[in-house]
């Protein structure tokens, strides 16, 4: 049986200035140690959920449950240490002078003891291999060097979830390589559950879980083998469909016969090359 | 517009302890109805070229020329704001810039700042905010109650509504969801062919590159590596893989499946329809 770790509970919410509900009668659970993607076109509802699990904002409806504890006002600075989240701007996120005082923002902010402090700074820089810059200015940082720091602020406050909204989306190639691998390797060490909130579906396809958020509802909830296999309905919903599935497409159409729908590129290769040692 | 740069080279800070060398020795020329697409690391010198297109920069070495307009190393250069009209840039996230109390004033502001009048002005935002797939409800509202993705359109808006001879875009889409990201830029071609523009595109995207460009410039470490069509830019895997650069996933996938089936197809193909054909012919043809 997994075990949820975060679930929402016939969620509703509305911006104040709006007549449209921005999530609707939200349904879903999170799980342990899973890797979930949530993923939707630009206001589908899926920034808005991020923001109510972390509780910058409140739902009008319905409830969160986080570890157990029901997410409101007087709970919310415990589940903060539960739940980290990596926000999409690199920038926008670096509160401190130097990398070191960006990650013990956070540990003062909790009134952790000073030499607890020094130690936990220290221990999640290295982390997310960043230890050598404890010094630096965030402006001779890289976007992604940034956002490893942003993470090593949230791991220092040791939570169980981290919660990556469009955390990437801003990076280069090699930032988005590198911040994604970071996030992998201490899913991997400490077993976190990821929660990763984006429109990079070739990431989404490594999720262990996929979630479809459409115009504030949840549309469809699966694997990847799943979700994916809806093809030209991600298409309508304001998606696209990850390259090895677009290229499988392609050679059904051309009359050759494969299997399945894959997710990786090596999947389909090796799929081609049984093909052709059998003609 | 034609536009070429000509062996420049550009110094921050030049002449003080701070000066650092960003670009060295770089010509791209850039006739009418060209798609420039210019690709390399953050750091390569790109964003320092781009600037050069409108004179936000001058050369401390060379010459660049934009249509009938010289600005030269070391020389006084008059005329700017000719040139800063005809080419304009979208910045990366330009909603950034939006600063008006409407999307209107926020879009006009460009045109009549170079002396258009405020009702050409005005129709001129109409036009440009049907271009990039907004409704003219959206006129009298503030920019800032807006959706991200509506932003982004009516700082583009804003551009748009200059009737520049010359686009230059730096990471127009980042940020995007795939649908807005392919609309915005499917219009910026269908204007570029509309109005035979001359446009410069600044991309992490091989295939936005391999899709929309004519010519592929490579810059690494302020110089420029390689220039070329797409085929002829991403036909040598291995020399971009090793300056850390991507390549179109469809090439890559080509490479890959002729690794594993020992095999070279006959060309490189850009597209997923291209590439399937070709396959789904070897795997007919292939001998019993």
């Amino acid at each position: 049986m997994r075990e949820s770790v975060v679930s929402l509970k016939n969620v509703s919410f509305q911006y104040e200035d709006q007549n449209r509900y921005a999530l609707q009668n939200v349904n879903f659970d999170i799980y342990k140690g899973e890797w979930l993607a949530i993923v939707g076109h630009n206001g589908s509802g899926k920034s808005t959920t991020a923001k109510l699990l972390n509780g910058l904002q409140f739902p009008q409806q319905g409830e969160i449950m986080v570890c157990g504890i029901k997410l409101d006002e007087e709970s919310i600075w415990e589940i903060r240490k539960k739940l980290g989240m990596v926000f999409q701007n690199p920038d926008n996120q670096f509160v401190g002078t130097t990398v070191q005082d960006d990650v013990a923002f956070g540990l003062e902010n909790h009134g952790i003891p000073r030499d607890d402090m020094i130690f936990r700074v220290e221990d999640s820089l290295k982390k997310v291999k960043m230890d050598h810059f404890l010094n630096q200015e965030p402006h001779h940082l890289s976007g992604g060097q940034k956002q490893r720091v942003a993470i090593a602020g949230v791991l220092a406050l040791r939570p169980s979830i981290i919660i990556l909204d469009e955390a990437t989306s801003m990076l280069d190639p090699k930032g988005r390589g590198e911040v994604l691998e970071t996030v992998r390797a201490l899913k991997e060490e400490k077993g976190l559950t990821v929660i990763s909130i984006t429109h990079d579906l070739e990431e989404a396809a490594k999720a262990d879980r996929i979630i479809v958020m459409n115009q504030g509802e949840v549309y469809r909830e699966g694997s990847p083998e799943e979700i994916f296999s809806m093809d030209d309905e991600l298409v309508h919903l304001g998606l696209d469909i990850p390259f090895s599935i677009k290229m499988s497409n392609a050679f059904r159409a051309k009359g050759i016969n494969l299997s399945k729908h894959y997710l990786s590129e090596e999947e389909l290769v090796n799929e081609l090359w049984t093909y052709h040692s059998k003609i | 517009m034609d536009i070429s740069l000509q062996n420049i080279e550009y110094r921050y800070q030049a002449n003080t302890p701070f000066e650092r060398l960003a670009i060295k020795d770089v010509s791209i020329d850039i006739p009418t109805g060209t798609y420039v697409a210019l690709i390399g690391h953050t750091g390569s010198g790109k964003s320092t070229v781009l600037q050069h297109l409108n004179a936000l920069l001058l050369p401390t070495e060379g010459t660049v020329v934009i249509g009938n307009h010289e600005v030269k190393a070391k020389q006084k250069n008059k005329n700017l704001k000719q040139i800063r009209q005809k080419v304009g840039i979208v910045f990366q996230f330009p909603e950034h810039q939006l600063f008006e109390e409407t999307v209107e004033k926020d879009i006009i502001f460009g045109p009549m700042n170079f002396g258009v009048s405020e009702r050409e002005a005005k129709e001129r935002a109409r036009r440009a905010l049907k271009q990039v797939g907004l409704t003219e409800e959206i006129l009298e509202k503030s920019p800032f109650d807006l959706s991200g993705g509506q932003m982004r359109r009516v700082a583009i808006a804003g551009v748009l509504a200059m009737e520049p001879d010359c686009l230059v875009l730096d990471e127009p889409t980042a940020g995007l969801d795939p649908r807005g990201r392919k609309e915005i830029m499917d219009m910026f071609y269908s204007l570029h062919k509309e109005r035979n523009l001359s446009t410069i595109l600044v991309t992490h995207s091989m295939e936005d590159a391999a899709k929309y460009a004519d010519q592929i410039v490579i810059m690494q470490q302020g110089r420029v590596v390689k220039q070329g069509t797409p085929l002829e830019i991403f036909s040598s895997v291995s020399e971009l893989v090793d300056m850390g650069l991507d390549v179109p996933e469809v090439v890559r996938f080509q490479r890959s499946l002729e690794v594993k089936l020992g095999i070279k197809l006959g060309a490189t193909y850009l597209s997923i329809e291209e590439l399937s054909s070709a396959v789904a012919e070897l795997l007919r043809g292939a001998p019993v």
